[in-house]
């Protein structure tokens, strides 16, 4: 059935380098994306994400394995990705020196929009993601957050089939962060959009993907929805405690907890069974340990908690 | 051993559409969502210059027959309009940063023109018709070599060439429209130079609106010359040392008249494009144009840019995908 697939990736291997220094940055990876699917990507840096999405878009050339887009090769021709997605990717120098309607404007242009297609098309997008107090200015001259922003818009314009988006949300503050994630939503609802969105933020990848594959070193190491995959990692919950000053290492919780717990400055977190948890928490609330404790949270596990159980062991996937 | 993407909707046979029941998948039926199915091979040729992804518009008439087919690819963005976009863009960019630029390859040009007033002879209409005429292809060729192959070193060095190698439109449109933006910008100084030179020299003036044709291809070559040296340069710092170098050869080669070189220089003079247009526009304050003369200057230009261009379209293929 690949050739209803938005995508269908098969065999995906690419190594960066020659030789010693060669990196396999793809590692035989295979993934269905369905049509008007938001589908992720999820993993940390340097785990292989952009080297997969600029495959998609036909701008790297695969080692081995093929790609097809609804059925037609990606790797042969290049150019069916241009046609069918709009890419988002990490640089708009292109874009910098552009006032941001004129950058829109023009992505329209050449995305084949008549003149008044494109300027009716900026104006809606313009106004969906609230960029018309800057709609005048150069991007060079926003704040990263209003840049990254504008380069969303320029990517939405055009009615692509596919959305293909490189980490669109770096740098945005919460309420420009939703916008985009309900323009994208929009988008899906109304005309089937597939979107691909690549991610190292767990809030987004649990807030807005249908399915994410979850990438380390080069390999998907999973697959799923994020509900499905987080119900897989066993019961396990989170506990995080966070320490006003150094805990008592002599009672019996804290030297259990600080065996398995990983510390990030004074912030412990560690994963136990259901019940193990609640009797921790319940013995260093009542006992000489609640005088050190500042804060402590117990949560269920996200999806960062499916990366490290799975064997990823990167520690910088972002939570907010 | 490959991890797939395990989901209970995929046991693809080749009958059936997954049905669309991951988590969060919109209830309508997947066939009914993807693009443009409708239309098959015919509506992939009907879609027209300037259809764009008609979305949606299977519905149910398109029936299991279309599910074998793949889904039509929108079409491609036409290169004039794509060129023309392209080229609005790179105006509207460079409006406020490139005028000042603009005044620096005319002052350069000017400069050399006063210097050159006390050395060549009055008298010596051929050797001054070289030195005004090579002066003004040199404001061309600061703007088209040097500038350009800054700019697409700079582009390819950020990676943001990819912006416009994910866009439905053809490389020659991305090169010749950015061209074209600086050439535009090069033209207010080329007549500046070529009016300034003709007063200075006390040449005459009836020839200059070769200075069209001659600015266009020489604009030409050497934006095709100098986008290729951008793209190509593994670094912005020598794709900007490359530009340079090849501007101060135009400006040797060009400014001195051909017959005070040395014989390798007049072998290199030969070999370097923005001759036959420095000797098309000197042509032009000849008492007796020689039209024959120009034409074939002319036509070396073209071809040279034709080339060049070609190059250049290959390498920023070649850059982005690198």
């Amino acid at each position: 059935m690949a050739a209803v697939l938005s995508y269908a990736v098969r065999g995906l291997t690419r190594r960066h380098g020659a030789g010693e220094c060669a990196v396999l940055a793809n590692d035989r990876i295979d993934l269905d994306v369905r049509p008007a699917e938001v589908f992720g990507v999820l993993g940390p840096n340097g785990a292989g994400k952009t080297t997969l999405v600029r495959q998609l878009m036909g701008l790297l050339r695969p080692d081995t394995g093929s790609i097809t887009m609804f059925g037609h090769d990606v790797v042969s021709r290049p150019g069916t990705a241009a046609r069918m997605a709009a890419y988002l990717g990490q640089d708009d120098l292109a874009l910098a020196e552009l006032p941001v309607g004129v950058a829109v404007e023009t992505t329209a242009r050449l995305r084949g929009l008549s003149r008044a297609g494109a300027r009716r098309e900026r104006d809606e997008v313009i106004e969906e993601l609230a960029l018309g107090e800057v709609v005048n200015r150069p991007l060079g001259r926003l704040s990263g957050g209003q840049r990254r922003l504008a380069c969303v818009a320029a990517t939405l314009v055009g009615e692509r089939p596919v959305l293909v988006l490189d980490e669109p949300t770096t740098g945005l503050d919460p309420v420009a962060r939703r916008s985009v994630w309900t323009a994208l939503e929009r988008r899906r609802s109304a005309r089937g959009t597939t979107v691909v969105l690549i991610t190292h933020n767990v809030l987004e990848a649990e807030t807005v993907l249908d399915r994410v594959a979850v990438l380390d070193a080069g390999r998907v190491i999973a697959c799923d929805s994020p509900g499905r995959l987080k119900a897989s990692v066993s019961d396990d919950v989170r506990l995080d405690l966070v320490w006003r000053h150094d805990p008592p290492v002599d009672d019996p919780t804290v030297a259990r907890l600080a065996a398995t717990a990983r510390v990030t400055g004074r912030r412990w977190t560690t994963r136990l069974a259901h019940a193990e948890a609640r009797d921790a928490l319940g013995r260093l609330t009542t006992g000489p340990a609640f005088a050190a404790l500042d804060d402590f949270s117990l949560a269920t596990p996200s999806l960062e908690d499916v990366y490290l159980t799975l064997g990823g062991t990167c520690r910088d996937l972002e939570r907010t | 051993m490959t991890l797939t993407t395990p989901h209970p909707a995929t046991p693809a046979g080749p009958a059936g559409l997954p049905p669309a029941t991951g988590v969060g998948v919109a209830a309508v039926p997947s066939e009914d969502r993807s693009p443009g199915r409708a239309g098959g091979k015919t509506g992939r040729r009907k879609a027209g210059r300037k259809g764009r992804a008609a979305a949606g518009s299977g519905g149910a008439a398109a029936g299991a027959a279309a599910e074998e087919a793949p889904v039509p690819l929108p079409p491609p963005t036409a290169f004039p309009a794509a060129a023309s976009a392209v080229y609005r863009g790179q105006l509207a960019r460079a409006r406020v940063a490139r005028v000042p630029l603009l005044f620096v390859a005319a002052f350069q040009s000017l400069g050399i023109m006063i210097l050159l007033r006390g050395i060549v002879d009055v008298g010596d209409d051929s050797a001054a018709a070289s030195v005004v005429a090579g002066s003004t292809v040199l404001v061309v060729a600061f703007v088209a070599l040097n500038l350009l192959a800054q700019r697409f070193g700079a582009l390819r060095a950020a990676g943001a060439l990819d912006y416009y190698l994910t866009l439905p439109i053809p490389g020659a449109a991305v090169v010749l429209g950015t061209a074209a933006s600086y050439a535009t910008f090069a033209v207010p100084g080329t007549v500046v130079t070529v009016v300034v030179g003709s007063l200075l020299y006390g040449l005459p003036m009836g020839g200059l609106w070769l200075l069209i044709p001659v600015t266009v291809l020489a604009g030409a070559s050497l934006a095709g010359i100098g986008a290729a040296i951008g793209l190509l340069a593994p670094k912005p710092e020598l794709a900007t040392v490359a530009g340079q170098l090849g501007m101060s050869v135009v400006l040797f080669l060009g400014v001195i008249p051909a017959d005070r070189l040395p014989g390798i220089g007049r072998l290199a003079r030969d070999l370097l494009p923005s001759s036959y247009a420095v000797d098309a526009l000197a042509e032009g304050f000849a008492p007796a144009v020689d039209w024959a003369h120009v034409t074939v200057d002319l036509a070396v230009c073209a071809a040279v840019a034709a080339v060049a261009l070609v190059v250049a379209v290959r390498s920023l293929r070649h850059a982005g995908r690198s």
